[in-house]
């Protein structure tokens, strides 16, 4: 891969489509640079095509048309195994190998990069404590986890390899919210001790609030804007202020409620 | 002279008969795991092969034995000898139920695993091999359970064409009208299918993932 220097974006976007075998398209003319060290929060409603733009970057889905960059080399031309692996990648769901401990789960990527298994021991001890995880979890397995653990593995095998750019879909989406809270608390403070590239996919405004450095908006497969959190919440875009105005209202119940 | 002093009296034909009885079970089941989890692989990457893959495995299976056995008789090099016969036909039968479950395993692999998977960068034979037929391999195995218990009681049919194994017991039986001999090749063949059903059942249980 070249050398970028710190200027450059680390992933770039640029005229990018992609539609579906069937035709329909999913999303159209997207421009769009993440820079390095940024989390860069992709908003929008469930089929907005935020989890298409995602899935663009590790060429799990490849462009129709346009040219996805990835530290300035298009996608397209790189190695998608060499790629994937330098990118973490979490979902959801979590996705993890519901046959392998939490130890095997972490350490797979590096096991598949030939590291010795001292090496791989040593990482996951680190990676568990990093992620808030007493060392006994090495030796569990996936079910006997409750769902903000699993999370927590999740992202402890995105990061074990050391990638310098993270893809995270909903990650916290299926937890409750005192767990997901706790989560997002836990990211940011990793975040600014990791400083990864990080592209996050939520259609939570509160968490893209708190976690962006800046906001991408997605509606139907185009981009709307793209803002800082505090400029997203001046904005005057009518679907931005939307938004806004969805959250602060559900604030303003709440609080009413409280009151009562 | 009841059924247990025949046995006795005959142990040796009754051990030489179900070996011979394993034998055409065993090797015709290998063969069909052998080919049958590679095109239940085939057909659940490749949708493609699905229908002509299970289509002629089904169709397979509908053919009587013993006619399937008598289409195959002229057939040459496999005519020549009666168990090379019968070890193709119990084959041809086997592979049903080992390529339905090996479609059907894959195919249940929770897709959020495969995901991950392809997101971490596994190529396409570590997925299969580390996760995918792994996580299957329960509803796999369960897919040879059934063709091996099918198997036994099929391969009885084999010595009518002069392949041997326990079925000798109850064609001669059934020629001489004498019940005990007919028992004598049902009984041992029955045991046999049943512990088959057991220990590849409880090899099931073990293997199925959490």
């Amino acid at each position: 891969m070249e050398q970028t220097s710190a200027g450059d974006p680390v992933i770039e976007f640029s005229n990018v489509d992609y539609a579906l075998p069937s035709g329909q398209p999913l999303l159209s003319g997207l421009n769009l640079q993440v820079q390095r060290g940024e989390t860069l929060v992709l908003l929008g409603r469930s089929g907005s095509g935020k989890t298409t733009t995602l899935k663009l970057v590790n060429r799990l889905l490849i462009p129709s048309g346009g040219d996805v960059r990835v530290n300035g080399t298009p996608a397209a031309e790189s190695d998608v195994i060499r790629l994937r692996r330098s990118i973490g990648y979490v979902i959801q769901e979590v996705g993890l190998f519901p046959h392998f401990t939490v130890e095997r789960n972490i350490g797979l990527v590096p096991r598949l990069e030939g590291w010795t298994p001292e090496r791989i021991h040593l990482r996951v001890e680190e990676l568990l404590q990093l992620v808030g995880l007493g060392p006994q979890m090495a030796s569990r397995y996936p079910h006997q986890l409750s769902g903000g653990q699993r999370q927590r593995v999740g992202v402890a095998r995105a990061l074990a390899a050391d990638p310098a750019i993270l893809l995270m879909d909903e990650p916290f989406g299926a937890l409750d919210a005192l767990t997901r809270d706790q989560l997002q608390r836990e990211f940011l403070s990793l975040q600014q001790r990791l400083n990864k590239t990080v592209v996050f996919v939520t259609h939570d405004l509160r968490e893209a609030l708190r976690l962006a450095s800046r906001i991408a908006l997605v509606e139907a497969g185009h981009l709307v804007t793209v803002l800082s959190p505090e400029d997203f919440l001046r904005s005057s875009d009518p679907l931005a202020a939307a938004y806004v105005r969805a959250f602060a209202d559900g604030l303003d119940s709440s609080a009413n409620r409280g009151a009562s | 002279m009841n059924l247990l002093h025949f046995l006795l009296q005959n142990h040796d034909q009754v051990v030489e008969l179900t070996l011979e009885h394993l034998w055409l079970v065993g090797i015709s089941t290998l063969l069909a795991v052998v080919v049958g989890i590679p095109l239940g692989i085939l057909s659940a990457h490749w949708p493609v092969w699905n229908k002509p893959v299970l289509g002629t495995a089904n169709i397979i299976q509908t053919i009587p034995s013993l006619a399937l056995f008598g289409f195959l008789l002229p057939v040459p090099w496999l005519g020549d000898r009666a168990d090379r016969l019968a070890i193709l036909a119990l084959t041809l039968y086997a592979l049903l139920p080992v390529i339905r479950n090996t479609y059907t395993g894959i195919r249940g692999v929770d897709p959020a695993v495969v995901e991950a998977g392809r997101g971490m960068g596994l190529t396409g034979r570590q997925l299969l091999f580390q996760v995918e037929l792994p996580l299957a391999l329960s509803v796999i195995l369960s897919g040879v359970r059934v063709a091996v218990v099918v198997s036994v009681g099929l391969a009885t049919i084999a010595a009518a064409i002069g392949a041997g194994g326990l079925g000798e017991f109850i064609f001669r039986g059934l020629a001489m009208v004498n019940n005990q001999l007919i028992l004598a090749g049902a009984i041992p063949a029955a045991v046999l299918a049943l512990s088959a059903d057991f220990g590849l059942g409880w090899l099931e249980k073990r293997l199925r993932p959490q």
